[in-house]
């Protein structure tokens, strides 16, 4: 078929030349391999010296914010796994606990547990998928292939779990829909026991290698202020000096029953940042074992509830609905119009891989939220690009916007 | 007669509400309550005026007069140590009260205390930037500017940020029905393939739970498809396709197109 004819006139080279002042205008995809998804920028130049940068987001928009305000509150819960898919169980989470906070509900012990691992395992999964993106585009790819192989193990776990690889949709308000399936322990362990000597494998290919870190070493300098000024928060704000973990400081769910550290450094630079998530993948792993403790523990004390029990907000088990009448009859008015919560609002901040991930919620007493704002960590990530980039040569932009570790789903929502 | 809707909120609503239903509240608790807040706020209202200041959900919410904003966030940072500014944006309040309500979200890392302070503006007030004390503003008002129209002074850079720069209307609006209004409908074409392809292209459609059962394939043929893997020719007979199961439905005849008479004379 004939090519149609448009308005948009082609648009083949991407370079500007200023004549006045020698500076180059260059535009920096949104098509390009290492721009993670959908980042535009515009890179004036001085020779090979950034001099001025502009990062152009919103190629990803899809207004979540606007289809909150048009979804009752259950509704929205797969809208959330849009966000930040590398990891979207966290997301999930957030919203679940800021809708449980702002309605007052406390979850059984037993889905705390299966909240906790899943958390852990999309922590593992998303830094898995950093350390894979980002050292094929510094150009290691044997690197790429190992995290990507350890990854598809944890995506089978989760797979086993929701049946879903990424857009999980695996907490629900109030709780998870389903206990782990029997053999996930088992998956799980077996992952564990060789994580270590995984890890150790990266290192190996990495922490010596003379061209990774000449990338990384010195390169992507953010200081204490800057991140804190930028509103940076998870690796990118303890590999500026600011050891401040939201699990550690804010504890949320069974995080303040559990040991582990909070890897941080006052470095500054692109190794710093990688080193931290080399160390975070160590923690989250000693975290999951004791999960796996806490889950048989909850077992032996015979603990199997895995929903809240609030029948104005949460459904009754699939069992009562299908014996009791009223059971039934609250069930529907929840599928059909929704939870009501209370009128009021909560901001809930938690520790997402790439960092602070906050659900504002202004509910008015409706089974819509007036307004629902989603704080993601990586808007700001992506935003410091300005300030950080200027100074830095044209190479250094690929290695810089791979440790900020941003996701566009998240950047635009 | 069509039904009444506001066009002052389109949002969607509940399409029953209990007559005798009574929202419940989230509790707020009073700021003296908690030492560290009760001294941050005495703290602050020596020297700026406090509309009215509670705790909820363990986070203190603080009224400020809008003139104060940025004396205000300069306070927080720099003399009760709250070192990040999370979030900041607006909720539309115009169909209630003709007001946005501006929140800013702050945190105190050493306190480990988090508020939110919080101020009305009129529809077409500007208010203060405060990308000079925090640059994760820089993007926040810009978004805040994108989606709700409220305006910013001072700012270094007052662009939209996530919508196009040409779009009109505010997207986060209560006005702004969810699938876009005439301009979004518009938009793509008039951009694309200029305005007097509009007659032959048509609208856009943002219903996003629309369905149609010939889009899952060929979606650019509705009508006129083909089997399979045959070759597409540019004048493919229409083709309508209807359901009818292969061994017949219970109780029905299956019809049979070939034998069927189309009747022309229908007082035959």
């Amino acid at each position: 078929m004939a090519q149609q004819p448009n308005r948009l006139r082609p648009f083949f080279e991407n370079i500007t030349y200023e004549r006045e002042d020698n500076e180059l205008v260059l535009n920096f995809g949104p098509q390009h391999p290492s721009a993670h998804g959908q980042l535009r920028l515009m890179l004036h130049l001085q020779q090979e010296q950034i001099v001025k940068a502009v990062p152009d987001i919103g190629y990803l928009h899809r207004g979540m914010e606007k289809m909150a305000e048009n979804m009752i509150y259950n509704e929205f819960m797969p809208t959330t796994d849009r966000m930040d898919y590398i990891a979207s169980s966290s997301n999930n989470y957030g919203f679940a606990l800021a809708v449980e906070k702002l309605i007052g509900l406390e979850v059984p012990r037993r889905a705390k547990v299966i909240r906790m691992m899943l958390l852990e395992i999309n922590r593992l999964m998303s830094h898995l998928f950093w350390l894979a993106t980002t050292a094929l585009d510094i150009g290691a790819m044997t690197i790429f292939l190992y995290a990507f192989r350890e990854r598809e193990y944890l995506m089978d776990i989760m797979e086993g779990y929701c049946g879903a690889r990424l857009t999980h949709a695996a907490i629900r308000i109030g709780g998870v829909p389903l206990d782990i399936q029997p053999e996930f322990l088992d998956q799980l362990r077996d992952f564990l026991a060789k994580l270590p000597q995984n890890i150790k494998d990266y290192e190996d290919l990495l922490d010596e290698n003379r061209i990774w870190r000449m990338r990384m070493e010195g390169v992507g300098y953010i200081s204490k202020e800057m991140a804190l000024s930028w509103g940076c928060t998870g690796p990118m704000l303890r590999a500026s000096g600011v050891a401040w973990d939201i699990r550690k400081e804010e504890p949320y769910e069974l995080y303040d029953e559990v040991e582990f550290n909070v890897p941080w450094s006052d470095r500054g630079d692109n190794f710093a940042r990688y080193r931290i998530y080399m160390e975070e993948m160590r923690e989250s792993a000693k975290i999951l074992y004791q999960c796996i403790d806490m889950y048989e523990k909850c077992e032996r004390d015979g603990e199997t509830e895995l929903m809240a029990h609030a029948p104005k907000y949460i459904s009754a088990p699939k069992l009562d609905i299908m014996t009791q009448n009223y059971s039934l009859m609250q069930h529907f008015v929840l599928v059909t119009q929704g939870m009501r919560p209370p009128v009021g609002e909560v901001y809930v901040a938690t520790e997402s891989p790439k960092g602070e991930l906050g659900y504002y919620i202004n509910s008015q007493g409706g089974p819509y939220p007036y307004r629902l704002k989603l704080r993601a960590p990586s808007f700001w990530h992506t935003g410091i690009l300005t300030d950080l980039l200027p100074g830095h040569y044209i190479p250094d932009v690929v290695s810089i916007i791979g440790t900020t570790n941003i996701v566009f789903g998240e950047v635009d929502r | 007669m069509r039904a009444y809707k506001p066009k002052d909120d389109v949002q969607k609503k509940p399409y029953y509400t209990d007559r005798f239903w009574v929202a419940p509240q989230v509790p707020k608790q009073d700021v003296s309550t908690d030492e560290v807040f009760a001294a941050d706020l005495a703290a602050l209202k020596e020297k700026f005026e406090v509309l009215d200041a509670y705790i909820q959900v363990e986070q203190m919410v603080v009224y400020i007069k809008p003139e104060d904003n940025f004396e205000v966030i300069k306070f927080f940072k720099e003399e009760l140590t709250y070192d990040q500014l999370s979030e900041m944006s607006a909720i539309d309040w115009l169909a209630q009260r003709g007001e946005f309500e501006i929140f800013y979200q702050m945190l105190s890392m050493n306190k480990r205390k988090r508020v939110r302070i919080k101020m009305y503006i009129k529809e077409d007030q500007a208010i203060e930037s405060v990308e000079k004390l925090f640059r994760s503003a820089d993007w926040s008002e810009r978004e805040m500017y994108d989606m709700f129209g409220v305006k910013v002074n001072n700012h270094p850079f007052m662009k939209r940020i996530l919508m196009p720069y040409d779009w009109q209307g505010f997207p986060l609006r209560k006005t702004y029905p969810l699938e876009g209004d005439e301009f979004a409908q518009w938009y793509e074409v008039d951009k694309i393939y200029g305005k007097e392809a509009r007659d032959i292209i048509g609208p856009e459609l943002r219903d996003t739970a629309r369905i149609d059962r010939y889009d899952s394939e060929r979606f650019a043929r509705l009508g006129h498809e083909v089997p399979r893997g045959a070759p597409v020719t540019d004048n493919d007979p229409e083709n309508p396709q209807e359901y009818q199961e292969e061994s017949g439905v219970f109780m029905i005849k299956k019809l049979k197109k070939e034998s069927s008479v189309i009747v022309d004379d229908p007082q035959r």
